[in-house]
């Protein structure tokens, strides 16, 4: 298993290259801040469902409580930069490690439970987490955490008279995560993560650590889950337990990757670039009035697309390809 | 009462049969016969409508293939699959009663009687779970349970595997019994000798295709058939 | 604590428990037998809620009568949602088990959005009921009668549900849980019986949702939080057992009124949190789940 660079993985780092060097200059010529936000909040959620993508998809580790560690690398973050006027871009990886750290505290007892047991105990940790940050007040209770504004710099990552260099931090995350999911395809961890996913049984006798290969992928997931927490804090300004910690949250990171392809390196890309633009478009003019056609709407996509595509949208890709070449 | 005609069957691009041709005709006891892997199961399972298959597939003038498995059974084929297939945590009672399930009228539950003359140790045993009985208990309780859909063309897999053999004795003498009460017999069997003995009529399967048929006591008594296709 | 709060406390837990139980129960049934956790199981129960909520407006009848023809109702909203998707995501030939997950959550999120639609969002309430605001007192045990009243009905409807366990179409049931596949060979059609589960299924979590809306509110999150709670009781139990759900339903009941009386009210949910996967640790398919 030497790791060595296929035509095929060659050909993925160009394409990505390419599309980073299109979204790089995307925004450049729209002003728009509804327009803008939509493409940060989409970035964001990208990277955050290649997050999840890591631990649900490449070790088939079905978590729906990942909002979890978006909450923990949140509170980090903030909780430094307000009370201890720490940088954000420092809270943030503190955020992450912590998050990292959360995931692993979780992983350590809920790795040992099996499908919709796993799966449960995912939810209940989570909200657990919800109902002690809701009730802590050292941290904000169900009051939250505003954010107070220190000056527009990328060192204290606000930015109030133009958003655009959120949109470059969300890049930046959304980019990074990507890589990481590239390496991983092709590191030794993947092919663990891989045998795990297919076969429990198998996977040990082959000499996988199941245990550990699972803690692995939790805490990598769980330290990006953080990252984009606390990018996300920064970027709206103020947290509570609703807007970072809910369980809708934690389906809302993991949707994405699933609509898209479970697994697949640019599946939770797609699924983002689907899903989020569609809700925050539906719920802005549809829910306005928060009549519940938005939420239907957003109920039927989720339905339609495991229904008829429960390989993701990136399935589709190869369809294509497969069209364009001529042969299976 | 049985033809198939130009069966092919196959899992995921594997073929398992490949134009199998077979008679079964009323009253008789048809052996299959073949080396592991040949297809026998399978054979079994296209008749009964639990694999996808192509060809034809004629009962009493009424083509199954049309029909889902549980419309099958209901049309009077009765399986008594390969690992019996019990349901494990039901009483010995519950899964007899349970074969009856799809009946209609008062005499519902008459097959129990003949069950229980065949097999006695199972009327012993009705508070059982069917977890609980021996091999051999569980082989005939599989076959009671497919007699209480009170089908006219039974269809048997391997009834005499990992069982001993004063027992296979007891289960082949009931599979006669239960061709002279006027039932058909699909008998899929690795016990050539045993087999070919209680049978009208057989068939060798090889690789998925027929290679050989004919009157059972003639296969049997064609010792190059014997060397050849079955490994003896 | 005096002796009477203690009692309180052990009654409170035990009414709300028998009501978590119920619903519980319509989970556990669905998924014993055909491992589909449903997640629209809360939104079942809420749908309940208004078809009483709306019943009882139109005809101004007690929730107590309403209840078979509302459990009616639901068992056909149980069959239809088999049909028409679930049978569906059992037949998907790649990720069933997530396709499983995210064809009931998107339900959810339907059925949240509809009623939604239809009601608005504000809370609503069953009022004027023969039991409303009527309370017992016994050795200075403080008895809402309401909550008395819906947690009998919910022992009747678990002695019901194990009652049609013993029928013959219980048998049914078993044998195709434990193989879907050989039931087809004695005549039993697998997609009839998932059906009349999925409708059994929604009818007892529909009953429970009516006696829930003599005495709680209504609105399109109320499901949200039963339904975790039921996931956690079934999980607790051990996915598919109805005893298990009825032991682990009283026990969260009571170690959420324990939990409310110590800590804050707020905070009841974190102790049948804690129990749930302190239990897990050492039962990992719950109390009565089987190995
Ligand atoms: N579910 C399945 N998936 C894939 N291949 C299968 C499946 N069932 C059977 N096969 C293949 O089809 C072929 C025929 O199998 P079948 O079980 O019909 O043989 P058999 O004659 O009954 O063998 P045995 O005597 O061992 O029971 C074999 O090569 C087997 O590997
Ligand atoms: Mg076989």
């Amino acid at each position: 298993m030497v790791p060595s660079i296929t035509r095929r993985r060659r050909r993925e780092l160009v394409i990505a290259a390419v599309l980073l060097a299109v979204l790089i200059v995307l925004p450049l010529p729209i002003h728009d801040v509804y327009t803008r936000n939509l493409f940060i909040i989409t970035l964001l959620f990208a990277g955050l469902a290649q997050a999840w993508n890591i631990l649900g998809g490449y070790c088939g580790q079905i978590s729906l409580g990942h909002s979890l560690y978006f909450g923990i690398g949140a509170y980090v973050s903030t909780l430094m930069f307000v009370n201890g006027h720490i940088p954000p871009p420092v809270g943030m990886i503190a955020g992450g490690l912590v998050a990292a750290a959360g995931a692993l505290l979780v992983g350590w007892p809920v790795f040992r439970l099996s499908g919709h047991y796993y799966a449960i105990a995912t939810v209940v940790v989570q909200e657990i987490g919800y109902l002690l940050a809701l009730n802590w007040d050292l941290i904000g209770g169900a009051s939250g955490v505003f954010i107070p504004f220190r000056g527009e710099s990328w060192l204290n990552l606000q930015f109030r008279t133009d958003k655009l260099p959120y949109f470059y931090v969300a890049l930046g995350f959304a980019a990074v995560t990507w890589a990481v999911a590239w390496w991983l395809e092709g590191a030794r961890l993947g092919f663990s993560w891989r045998a795990v996913k297919d076969d429990v049984v198998a996977a040990r006798s082959l000499g996988v650590r199941v245990f550990r290969s699972k803690m692995a992928a939790a805490a990598l997931s769980g330290f990006f889950t953080g990252v984009g927490g606390a990018i996300f804090a920064q970027y709206v300004g103020y947290i509570d337990p609703d807007s970072i910690l809910s369980g809708q949250l934690a389906i809302l990171i993991a949707l994405p990757a699933v609509l898209g392809g479970v697994g697949t390196l640019w599946g939770p890309f797609l699924g983002a670039a689907v899903l989020i633009p569609l809700r925050e478009v539906s719920s802005s003019y549809l829910g306005a009035s928060g009549n519940g056609f938005d939420l239907m709407l957003y109920g039927i996509l989720i339905m339609a697309v495991a229904l008829l595509r429960p390989q993701g949208l990136a399935s589709l890709g190869a369809v294509f390809r497969r069209n364009a070449n001529g042969a299976p | 009462m049985l033809r198939i005609e130009g069966l092919n069957a196959s899992y995921r691009g594997l073929k398992a049969l490949q134009g199998v041709s077979l008679n079964v005709k009323k009253g008789q006891i048809v052996a299959v016969v073949g080396a592991n892997g040949a297809g026998k199961t399978t054979l079994l399972k296209s008749v009964a409508g639990l694999v996808t298959t192509e060809g034809s597939i004629v009962f009493d003038g009424q083509d199954l293939r049309r029909l889902k498995a549980h419309m099958i059974s209901r049309a009077g084929i009765g399986l008594v699959p390969e690992g019996r297939r019990l349901f494990p945590r039901l009483s010995v009672e519950d899964n007899l009663r349970l074969g009856a399930y799809a009946i209609a009228g008062p005499d519902r539950f008459k097959p129990l009687e003949l069950v229980f003359s065949l097999f006695p140790r199972l009327q012993e045993r009705l508070a059982q779970r069917a977890e609980t009985l021996s091999g051999g208990e569980q082989q005939m309780l599989a076959i009671g349970r497919a007699l209480m859909t009170q089908p006219r063309l039974l269809m048997l897999d391997e009834p005499s595997q990992g069982i001993m053999p004063k027992l296979v004795d007891d289960i082949f003498r009931a599979i006669q019994r239960i061709r002279d009460l006027g039932l058909t017999v699909l008998l899929v069997e690795q016990r050539l000798a045993e087999a070919l003995e209680i049978a009208d009529y057989a068939y060798v399967l090889q690789t998925g295709r027929v290679v050989m048929s004919g009157k059972a006591a003639e296969i049997a008594a064609d010792s190059a058939v014997r060397r050849a296709y079955l490994g003896l | 604590m005096t002796i009477e709060t203690l009692l309180q406390v052990a009654v409170s837990g035990l009414l709300m428990g028998l009501i978590y139980a119920l619903v519980a129960a319509g989970l556990s049934l669905i998924f014993g037998l055909m491992d589909v956790v449903n997640f629209a199981h809360g939104e079942l129960m809420m749908v309940a809620m208004y078809a009483a909520f709306t019943l009882w407006q139109m005809s101004g009848l007690d929730p107590f009568i309403l209840l078979p023809i509302v459990a009616a109702l639901m068992f056909g909203l149980g069959v239809a949602i088999y049909r028409l998707l679930i049978a569906r995501a059992l037949s998907v030939r790649f990720n069933r088990g997530m396709v499983q997950i995210f064809v009931t959550f998107g339900l959810a999120i339907f059925i949240r959005g509809f009623m939604q639609f239809v009601y608005g969002g504000e809370f609503r309430s069953i009022t004027g009921t023969w039991l409303a605001n009527r309370t017992a007192n016994i050795y200075g045990v403080y008895l809402p009668l309401p909550q008395v009243a819906a947690s009998l009905v919910c022992l009747l409807a678990f002695a019901g549900l194990l009652a049609i366990g013993r029928t013959e179409f219980g048998r049914a049931l078993e044998a195709t849980r434990e193989d879907r596949e050989a039931v087809a060979l004695i005549g039993i059609d697998r997609d009839r019986i998932f059906a009349l589960g999925w409708g059994l299924g929604a009818a007892t979590v529909g009953v429970a949702g009516v006696m829930l809306a003599g005495f709680y509110y209504i609105s399109p999150n109320v499901g949200a939080n039963f339904a975790l709670i039921a996931y956690v009781t079934v999980a607790l139990g051990g996915f598919g057992s109805m005893l298990g759900a009825l032991a682990a339903g009283l026990l969260i009941g009571e170690v959420e009124a324990i939990t409310a009386q110590l800590l804050e009210p707020s905070l009841k949910q974190v102790g049948m949190f804690a129990i749930y996967l302190a239990v897990l640790m050492f039962r990992p398919r719950g109390l009565f789940g089987k190995l």
